[in-house]
């Protein structure tokens, strides 16, 4: 019975997805511990500072898409399946936009807090970064969430139980993976 | 564009609610204070910039706490919610619920966080590190129980305090809450760390 649950009962419903989370964080932290990403960590001023705000923002932004999504399937606002629905494209469209503005203010925000401490910091490396990290996780995870709710939706998932757990997952270790990325690409560019 | 949205009528109400400008306006404003909170471990992390890069396995050790912390506060507060609707819920050391959630959060705690050193040590000597395993496991198992002592404290005080104001606990405090601990797990993590390595 809800709310009636021993110790014991808890910890065996909490633990897989805590577990979950664990895997994710161990892969994220290898990526993040590995010597390219320590060598742009010295490199780049203000790396370790963006970090906790890209990672949280991933989960504010791709978390509410599939929130979302799933009332809409509960409700039967969309259909699940890949169809120029406005609601879909809109959905699709707005976290989209989203991602990508949080990203270039985390950027902004990085720089100014930097140079307010007196420290050096470039602006178009940082906005570069970013734009390509956003980008990047992005398009992923946009593309899972809807793989992952349609096909689980079909296949009888509640997608509420699911989207927690997924979001968390890919956008833990996809958006460190994908800020190497930006350190790589802004580094060839700049 | 939002104007262009055309549909039977019936539909209109719902289109609004799923139009873009819509959406983006209610979420940038969160988003961006959400980042703003979160610089704050940025700057934690930054401070300790040579430390992080000189032993790769306390950086292995910065995902899983933040994500950890957020993760049982959300479980423990979503608890606490549904009790709170059931009618089961009360502020008691001798509160059947409340100490069985107590005891979870301290278990799922020492399994996550023993685990969490072992591995972190191991993938730390693999990336070069030279920390040994009693002081990863040391710094992971400390800081890990210090957070489950603050996930337990902040969730129940959320709960209580959204029960006495009349909030609804969904809407309102779990998003605060599990961001705070997210920004407290840094917090502590360094803590501990400045102590003992």
């Amino acid at each position: 019975m809800p709310g009636h649950d021993t110790a014991r009962d808890v910890y065996r419903q909490a633990l897989p997805v805590i577990l979950v989370s664990l895997v994710a964080g161990l892969f994220s932290g290898t990526i993040l511990g590995s010597e390219t990403m320590r060598a742009g960590i010295s490199e780049v001023p203000g790396l370790l500072l963006l970090l906790p705000a890209f990672l949280a923002t991933r989960g504010g932004v791709y978390g509410s898409l599939g929130a979302r999504l799933s009332t809409g399937l509960h409700q039967g606002l969309i259909e699940p399946r890949f169809r120029l629905d406005r609601r879909l494209t809109n959905a699709i469209l707005a976290s989209f936009i989203n991602g990508m503005t949080v990203s270039v203010f985390i950027a902004v925000i990085t720089f100014l807090w930097l140079r307010l401490f007196g420290n050096a910091g470039n602006l178009l490396e940082l906005v570069g970064i970013m734009v390509v990290a956003g980008f990047l996780s992005a398009v992923l995870m946009i593309s899972v969430l809807i793989a992952v709710i349609f096909v689980g939706y079909r296949r009888g998932l509640d997608p509420d139980n699911v989207i927690g757990p997924v979001v968390t997952t890919l956008g833990d270790v996809f958006g460190i993976f994908f800020l190497l990325v930006g350190i790589y690409v802004v580094g060839a560019v700049l | 564009m939002s104007s262009t949205d055309s549909g039977g009528d019936g539909d209109r109400e719902y289109v609004d609610e799923w139009s873009i400008r819509r959406i983006v306006r209610t979420m940038i404003p969160l988003l961006a204070a959400l980042s703003v909170l979160q610089l704050v471990s940025g700057t934690v992390l930054e401070t300790f910039e040579e430390t992080l890069v000189t032993n790769p396995a306390l950086l292995v050790l910065v995902p899983v706490q933040i994500g950890t912390a957020g993760n049982l506060a959300s479980i423990t507060c979503s608890r606490l919610t549904t009790q709170l609707y059931l009618g089961t819920y009360e502020l008691s050391p001798s509160n059947p619920d409340l100490r069985a959630n107590v005891g979870a959060v301290f278990a799922l705690a020492g399994t996550v966080f023993g685990a969490v050193g072992v591995a972190a040590w191991g993938i730390g000597v693999a990336l070069g590190g030279t920390l040994g395993l009693g002081r990863v496991l040391l710094v992971s198992l400390v800081s890990g129980m210090l957070l489950a002592v603050l996930v337990v404290v902040a969730s129940v005080a959320a709960v209580e305090i959204s029960y006495r104001v009349g909030l609804n606990p969904d809407d309102t405090t779990i998003p605060v809450v599990t961001n705070l601990c997210d920004v407290a797990g840094v917090l502590i993590l360094f803590a501990v760390v400045s102590v003992v390595v």
